[in-house]
């Protein structure tokens, strides 16, 4: 029991980190924009989230609080996403190249840059950068107390993790009730579905593309920072975040451009990756389980594809942009 | 005539513009995107001009250097070549790190088990022609999938790339483990090993030819057109009468057929073994080399070189000025995106409020 409760509060811990990344991407795709470039967008967001972070404690000193340490972290990564899908959306939407390319353009820009700052601040602070124990201790505890914490079994699965996931949740809720249920939402549906229509309709298609794509790429890099502020113990360490971008990517059409699905999906894939280390299984080496999660897309990819259900499809223009002129 | 409507300006396609002048606007973007590059060198605190020069210096400054550098090219051409009828095709294979994996793979293979039994000159001709059937085959496997039922082949060969990837980390700790507990796969000898010419794997030889087969593939074979056709649009190749599957499988495995060759040369002449890391990003950045040629197979020996210089030369400027060497994968990526954009400018023209009536009447 102890170890099924252990196995899916770790996998709560991977499943935030891929339950932002995409969320953010779920957004984008939404206005039919594509964005390949999750992997560079996580990867910024992860660099510069440790930066404000660390920055602002260096500056603070011993007067940092948890608390603002947090929503620095949170606020510089969101930044550096935004930055990153900004020019992915100038490049697609307003010079109208191929999203495809623009996408792994903006993979290898963003894991450049994100390496580039993770390095440099190695460099220049002469070796390690790490926060303060106290400031760690603050992004990977739960915030609840812990007499919640300690009621058996349930105590662990619900109150246990840490600020980010219950933020992920919240923001899949906001995002399920901004999309079914609001104008703008709906709106946002109709420039992925049919930018034509939508256009004829006098929606500002550009602005919807833009703020989608923004916001989402915002979203998405979050998840780069959860990552390097708690599994990897706020310390820059880039081969733990390669490929969870693209497991992102993967996982929007897994749980099928749903918010809601997103929750459960993201801790099911945060399972596969780490469950490895918790759950061994005779006669499957490490190296050939730790390839599952891989194993699991590629299947729910074919199969994604050979059903032909009218509602779990994507957004009609996705990867498509849209030219008014050759309407 | 001036309403206060009209937009500032509007697009309007553009004519066809002379060959001499698209390719102008190509070289600008490439300009100004090493000098946006000068941006985080300047943000480390470093000067720009010192930069590229350590670039320049340590990649090309002595013939040591040169052959260094050549040697970064060689996967970086192969793989561009295996990438470009894909890319014309819009099938987006994002899985060349995969095929060359896999190539490298079956390369070894007979590296490790027939370098006694079987003389120099044949045993390397098994590892090539091996390792293009098994990176082939690696890259058939979406292409198929493809095919049948339009699975979406960006991720699918992708994730194609981390399988591999770990089917060669348990070779590494497993059943090809030299030394117990080394988790490193043991030394090809000499048999196995590609001979040199001018100081560099004869690697360059193939990739070269490569080009030239390639190029002659695309613009003068019924199948280059057909790729083209495809490329274009489904539906007109489609009612040309062609097998649209049968021509995304095929064209498939020949992308993944050279990307294991480039596998073979890394394995056979560079690295001298095998382990998880031997495509180390070739994959990604010879996307890249496609794009920025355009799917020109001759362009794609300029460029190569050129990101070459570039790893090669960040390299030394992680040692020399402590910049990290990742300015190299955002010198690249801005590179990248200049060019897309430039692209806009090669397509569209800006026509500005009011200039309109004078350009008619002149």
């Amino acid at each position: 029991m102890t170890m099924i409760v252990t196995l899916i509060v770790a996998a709560v811990t991977f499943g935030t980190v891929l339950m932002f990344g995409t969320l953010g991407e779920i957004l984008t795709e939404k206005s039919g924009n594509l964005n390949l470039g999750v992997e560079g967008i996580m990867y910024m967001g992860g660099a510069f989230g440790l930066a404000g972070a660390f920055y602002y404690e260096k500056a603070a000193g011993l007067e940092a609080s948890g608390a603002l340490a947090i929503i620095i972290a949170i606020l510089s990564a969101f930044a550096a996403g935004m930055v990153a899908s900004l020019i992915y959306s100038f490049i697609t939407v307003t010079l109208r190249a191929n999203q495809n390319v623009t996408g792994l353009a903006l993979s290898i820009f963003g894991t450049g840059i994100g390496q580039f700052v993770g390095e440099f601040m190695r460099v220049s602070e002469g070796g390690y950068v790490a926060l303060s124990n106290n400031l760690k201790d603050s992004f990977s505890q739960t915030i609840f107390p812990s007499f919640l914490v300690n009621i058996p079994v349930i105590g662990r699965i619900l109150f246990s993790h840490t600020i980010f996931f219950y933020l992920a949740v919240i923001l899949a809720i906001l995002m399920h009730i901004f999309l079914t249920k609001t104008k703008r939402g709906l709106y946002l549906t109709a420039v992925g579905e049919s930018p034509a229509v939508s256009d004829a309709a006098g929606i500002n298609i550009t602005r919807y593309k833009y703020l989608a794509t923004v916001i989402g790429g915002g979203i998405s890099a979050i998840g780069g920072m959860v990552y390097i502020m708690t599994t990897a113990g706020c310390v820059w360490n880039h081969e733990g975040l390669s490929g969870v971008g693209w497991l992102a990517v993967a996982l929007v059409i897994f749980v099928m451009w749903r918010p809601l699905n997103a929750i459960w999906g993201s801790v099911l894939f945060g399972a596969m990756m780490i469950m490895y280390l918790r759950v061994s299984i005779p006669f499957i080496p490490t190296e050939l389980y730790k390839i599952l999660p891989y194993i699991v897309t590629v299947i729910v990819l074919v199969l994604t594809s050979m059903r032909n259900s009218r509602d779990k499809q994507p957004p009609a223009s996705l990867g498509i942009n849209y030219f008014r002129e050759e309407r | 005539m001036n309403d206060v409507k009209t937009p500032l300006f509007r697009l309007a396609k553009r004519d066809e513009l002379g060959r001499g002048k698209v390719w102008a606007i190509r070289a600008g973007s490439i300009i100004v995107a090493l000098i946006l590059g000068c941006i985080p060198m300047l943000l480390t605190g470093n000067s720009p001009a010192e930069a590229y020069g350590v670039i320049l210096q340590g990649s090309l400054s002595r013939p040591i250097y040169i052959k260094q550098t050549v040697k970064i090219a060689i996967p970086l051409l192969g793989c561009a070549l295996a990438i470009a009828p894909c890319f014309k095709m819009r099938f987006w294979n994002i899985g060349a790190e995969g095929q060359i994996t896999m190539g490298a793979v079956a390369a070894t293979f007979f590296a490790l088990n027939f370098a006694k039994t079987i003389p120099h000159v044949p045993l390397l001709a098994i590892m090539f022609i091996s390792a293009a059937i098994f990176g082939g085959l690696w890259a058939l496997i979406p292409a198929f999938f493809k095919a049948k039922w339009n699975t979406n082949e960006t991720l699918f060969t992708l994730m194609m790339n981390y399988i591999a990837i770990g089917i060669v980390a348990y070779l590494q700790g497993g059943p090809w483990e030299g030394r117990k507990g080394s988790q490193l796969i043991p030394m090809f000898q000499d048999s196995a090993r590609l001979p040199t010419v001018l100081g560099v794997h004869c690697g360059w030889i193939i990739v070269l030819l490569l080009v030239i087969a390639m190029y002659l593939y695309m613009n003068k074979t019924k199948q280059g057109f057909e790729i083209a056709v495809v490329g274009d649009s489904v539906n007109t190749a489609r009612y040309a009468g062609m097998n649209v599957g049968w021509v995304i499988m095929r064209t498939m495995f020949i992308s993944g057929a050279i990307s294991g060759v480039v596998g073979f040369m890394i394995v056979s002449g560079a690295n001298f073994t095998l382990y998880k890391g031997v495509a180390n990003g070739v994959g990604f950045t010879s996307i890249t080399v496609a794009w920025l040629s355009q799917l020109n197979s001759f362009a794609m020996i300029a460029i190569s070189m050129m990101l070459a210089v570039l790893e090669k030369g960040a390299n030394t400027l992680q040692t020399r000025l402590q910049v990290p060497a990742s300015i190299a994968d955002i010198i690249t990526g801005i590179l990248l995106f200049c060019m897309l954009a430039s692209e806009f400018f090669i397509n569209y023209r800006l026509i500005f409020r009011g200039r309109e009536k004078k350009e008619v009447e002149a």
